[in-house]
């Protein structure tokens, strides 16, 4: 980590949330978020994601545990928990969960059970990935704040 | 910024507090059972110097505002609430549901209520208007939104917003028919924008009264 400046960082991070943008994982909305992150509150960013982890994670258990019954499975339920789903990721920007929970309502909406079992697949697959990238966004913003408030000589990259 | 001197021209320098102090801080009710949406409606008003009182139910918001029946012996005096905002799709009880006995109520009928959803389901917005909403704002609710709202509800009227311009096609097709409930008058709008639409103005939609009509207003990034 010496050595690593924090232009280099900064570089890194808006490369990560640029392909994320172009990708389609994430939009504005994110930006939204960055931008209510101030003094007051300097890990606004983190703490909301960190809630929405939480959230989703139990969302997906659910969503799992209700389709494990091919007979009875819960229809209703499990668009409850697709809209809240839904509802939390467009808060955050997450747009291709978003778009993944409308095609995942839509098979819920038909009883198509197969056609919800794949959705739940793509949707804890996107959802992985989204996890991953934040979480890769967030050490690089870490090591950024370190690396700014290093004491070292100037190393100017 | 050029919207806010509009909005300062338009009032008598005795109604509006510029420096935006504590006596002109609004206290809004933020209603939603997403613990993630009511951390970013708390920050967007906190950021906006409104004071925040966020719920996760429609129950939660009836017990805060003395509305549950339950005999209460705090004076309602000092609860003042100058804007509600709530999600619509709630378990229990949804957002309209709230809205309802909101407006069913002697305390709180005049106090703005704004609902908040991530659906544009037209049949919904409709009958929430039609129940006395102020607005309907389709989520992610930005900066923008709230710095609207909180300029309507601080006596500022309508802001002129392009993102409304966008929307006016949308406005016509789907505007109500005024004489429903009586919806608040909105004074008619001054900016010099050419563009201008606000929904006072009978120049583009001559068969409704200015005074009364009932704006279905859709804000969001379409």
């Amino acid at each position: 980590m010496l050595g690593w400046g924090v232009e280099f960082l900064w570089a890194e991070m808006n490369r990560l949330l640029s392909l994320l943008f172009h990708q389609g994982v994430l939009d504005e909305q994110f930006l939204q978020l960055q931008q209510l992150q101030d003094e007051s509150s300097p890990n606004f960013v983190s703490e909301v994601i960190t809630i929405y982890f939480h959230e989703s994670e139990k969302l997906l258990r659910n969503l799992r545990l209700l389709l494990m019954d091919r007979e009875l499975s819960d229809y209703k339920k499990m668009e409850i928990h697709l809209n809240q789903m839904m509802g939390s990721s467009s808060s955050i920007g997450a747009k291709r969960v978003c778009n993944v929970c409308v095609a995942f309502r839509a098979a819920s909406e038909q009883n198509n059970h197969a056609g919800c079992l794949r959705a739940l697949e793509l949707l804890e697959h996107e959802y992985c990935y989204l996890k991953n990238k934040l979480h890769e966004l967030f050490q690089i913003e870490q090591q950024r704040a370190l690396a700014s408030g290093a004491r070292y000589p100037a190393h100017q990259n | 910024m050029t919207m806010a001197g509009e909005i300062l021209r338009r009032q008598s320098p005795a109604e509006v507090d510029v420096c935006g102090g504590s006596a002109q801080e609004l206290h809004v009710l933020a209603v939603d059972d997403s613990l993630v949406d009511r951390k970013v409606i708390e920050k967007l008003l906190k950021r906006l110097s409104c004071k925040v009182t966020a719920v996760d139910s429609g129950l939660r918001a009836l017990q805060y505002l003395g509305l549950d029946g339950e005999k209460s012996s705090v004076g309602f005096d000092d609860l003042k609430v100058n804007l509600i905002m709530t999600d619509y799709s709630m378990p229990g009880m949804t957002g309209y549901e709230l809205l309802k006995k909101i407006k069913e109520s002697s305390a709180f009928r005049e106090t703005p209520v704004v609902i908040m959803s991530s659906e544009r389901i037209l049949a919904r917005i409709n009958r929430c208007l039609e129940e006395g909403a102020e607005e309907f704002l389709a989520k992610p609710v930005k900066l923008s939104d709230v710095e609207r709202l909180k300029n309507f509800v601080m006596g500022g009227g309508e802001v002129c917003s392009d993102r409304r311009i966008n929307k006016r096609r949308l406005e016509e097709n789907n505007d109500r028919d005024d004489g429903h409930a009586p919806s608040p008058v909105s004074p008619p709008c001054s900016c010099d924008r050419a563009a201008c639409t606000s929904s006072s103005s009978d120049s583009s939609s001559p068969s409704i009264a200015p005074s009364s009509s009932k704006r279905l207003k859709i804000h969001h990034q379409g």
